[in-house]
């Protein structure tokens, strides 16, 4: 079973984010591999390990794809030395900005051309915080899209996946055939740290850097130019007015409701 | 005059008030039409449900495939009706649910899309607050349909009466929208308080309640108000994972928020730093949800709840 990864390098989530010409500024805020992805690095490497593993020797694979600026290596890099085997990162000047329609054009462009069983994604990224980009991979690929996931069984005999997921509606367990792209919530697994081993094997793992003529999609279509949403402008808030703080001296809580009937909220 | 469409959405049978705030929104821009994806002979009584809000058409498909087929199948039955309209907007909740159907029907119809947006003017730009609260952006979608997804309570719904036609279309699920199938939905134990993301009111409780959110819940009642908790009490397993508030769990924007016992770690205010009026209760003065907090009160929330819900008591008294 083929099964492939998809990772995005963001800003650490602790850093203050500001705009610059209408995109998120990157440039000086640290890089980390998205929390949210290690999940599906996890959640991977826990299906294969219940199959007889991957790497030398092992029935199957892990292929971790990522798009991003040329330091998203550093994302993937992670994502190798915790057990994956190999990676394919699209990086081009043209895919700066790109917004989640694009993002998913080029990750599926990637992933039909190499064949692959199953996508893993994290439910969203800290940065931008859509979570479509999994549903539009699958939309696009025209496979069965399983998201959410709180917990997986994937059966590589037969062919099929389930998850269990808590919505709105309550506790849906989802079946498909691979191919298939799921998303993994944070619960679903603890992710391991990656070892000195791992992060040593990672060094010598295969590291494809391709631009994004060679996934056949056009500049156009791609980046701030081929976004179809255009941002008007963005704007710092002002910060919230520091409102009253008091200590409890016996009566706040009758201070608290005189608040909230002033403000006619009770 | 444009076209806008919103999708209507229903739990337990009732209309949600989010429909009627999308379609607040949609009046400003043009004519709304309410679509309706129903199961087999609920179309009539859902349609019957929208008597408020400013709704001039219903359209209502009838499919035992939006049940099984969740997001695929809601998706692929808007991209036809979407194609077959051209509505100028297609306005949906920001929910889970809400914007995955946004993203796809964006891929069917080849449109842009703009997630999590908490106002939409009448040339269609939308604001979006982004940044864990701090910066507040202006967009609009250049390309196809302007496809939307507003969040809850962002908006005073207009629930002036209306009496919308009603047109039931017959509608094919394309095969490709039929691969992940539902097996089987086990529904919440319904606690009786109101949904999470629509509630008016959020009482939420963290790491200070040492997995006691017997107060939390006393003043929530009174107030008739969700019960929220912060990721410290799900990961201690205090409260489920489904009524998380934060980065990874759910976005909240009531009109009142009162964090007990919460820090106010960033990922948690992501969650919540758009609501309306937000109070504190937290022993330790140097919490960073103080910075955010229009009243914040250092003191023990065992003490501090149980008296506020008595001086609640008192007032109504």
């Amino acid at each position: 079973m083929k099964i492939a990864v998809c990772v995005k390098q963001v800003p650490d989530s602790w850093a203050e984010k500001t705009m610059a010409n209408g995109l998120l500024d990157r440039a000086g805020v640290d890089a980390v591999l998205n929390d949210l992805d290690e999940y599906a690095v996890e959640e991977a490497l826990r299906i294969v390990e219940a199959h007889g593993g991957n790497g030398e020797g092992g029935a199957h694979s892990i292929t971790v794809i990522s798009m991003g600026p040329d330091r998203a290596t550093d994302a993937v890099r992670k994502a190798l030395s915790m057990g994956a085997d190999s990676a394919v990162i699209v990086t081009d000047s043209a895919l700066s900005g790109s917004d989640a329609l694009a993002t998913s054009k080029v990750l599926a462009s990637v992933i039909a051309s190499r064949g692959f069983d199953l996508v893993i994604c994290g439910t969203e990224s800290t940065d931008a915080r859509m979570s479509v980009v999994p549903a539009m991979l699958a939309q696009r690929l025209g496979w069965a899209s399983l998201t959410f996931a709180g917990a997986t069984e994937v059966n590589p005999e037969q062919s099929t996946v389930m998850i269990t997921r808590d919505t709105e509606v309550g506790r849906e367990k989802i079946a498909a055939k691979l191919p298939a792209v799921i998303s993994v919530i944070e619960k679903i697994n603890d992710p391991r740290y990656p070892s000195f081993k791992g992060i040593m094997a990672a060094k010598k793992k295969s590291m494809e850097v391709i631009n994004l003529e060679s996934t056949g999609i056009t500049s156009e279509s791609v980046g701030s130019s081929g976004a179809w949403s255009i941002v008007e402008d963005a704007q710092l808030r002002p910060p919230r007015g520091a409102g009253i703080k008091v200590v409890d001296e016996g009566d706040a809580g009758n201070q608290l409701v005189g608040f909230l009937a002033e403000r006619k909220l009770i | 005059m444009s076209d806008v469409f919103v999708l209507a959405q229903f739990t337990d049978g009732i209309a949600t008030n989010t429909t009627i705030e999308l379609a607040t929104y949609g009046a400003r821009i043009g004519s709304v039409t309410a679509v309706i994806l129903a199961a087999p002979g609920a179309g009539a009584a859902l349609a019957a449900q929208l008597t408020s809000g400013p709704i001039a058409h219903v359209i209502v498909v009838e499919n035992a495939d939006f049940a099984r087929y969740g997001v695929s199948a809601t998706s692929d039955a808007l991209g036809q009706l979407v194609a077959q309209h051209r509505p100028s907007a297609l306005l949906i909740s920001s929910s889970a649910f809400g914007k995955e159907v946004a993203g796809c029907v964006a891929v069917i119809i080849d449109s842009g899309i703009i997630t999590d947006a908490v106002d939409v003017s009448a040339d269609l730009i939308a604001t979006q607050i982004i940044f864990g609260g701090s910066t507040t952006v202006h967009s609009r979608i250049s390309h196809g349909c302007s496809i939307i997804t507003l969040r809850p309570n962002s908006v005073t719904a207009d629930i002036t009466s209306s009496k919308p036609d009603v047109n039931f279309v017959e509608l094919a699920i394309a095969d490709n929208a039929k691969k992940a199938e539902t097996l089987s939905v086990e529904p919440p134990v319904k606690g009786g308080r109101p949904d999470l993301t629509q509630a008016n009111v959020i009482i939420s409780g963290g790491r200070g309640t040492s997995g006691d959110f017997s107060g939390v819940e006393a003043l929530a009642d009174l107030l008739g108000a969700a019960v929220g908790a912060s990721r410290a009490a799900t990961d201690a397993g205090w409260y489920p994972h489904s009524l998380q508030v934060g980065q990874t769990g759910k976005t909240v924007s009531p009109q009142l928020y009162v964090a007990c016992g919460i820090s106010g770690a960033i990922q948690h205010r992501a969650g919540m730093q758009t609501s309306k009026t937000i109070v504190v209760i937290n022993k330790d003065p140097e919490a960073p949800i103080f910075e955010i907090a229009d009243f914040g009160v250092v003191g023990d929330l065992f003490n501090v709840l149980p008296q506020a819900c008595e001086a609640v008591r008192a007032r109504r008294a």
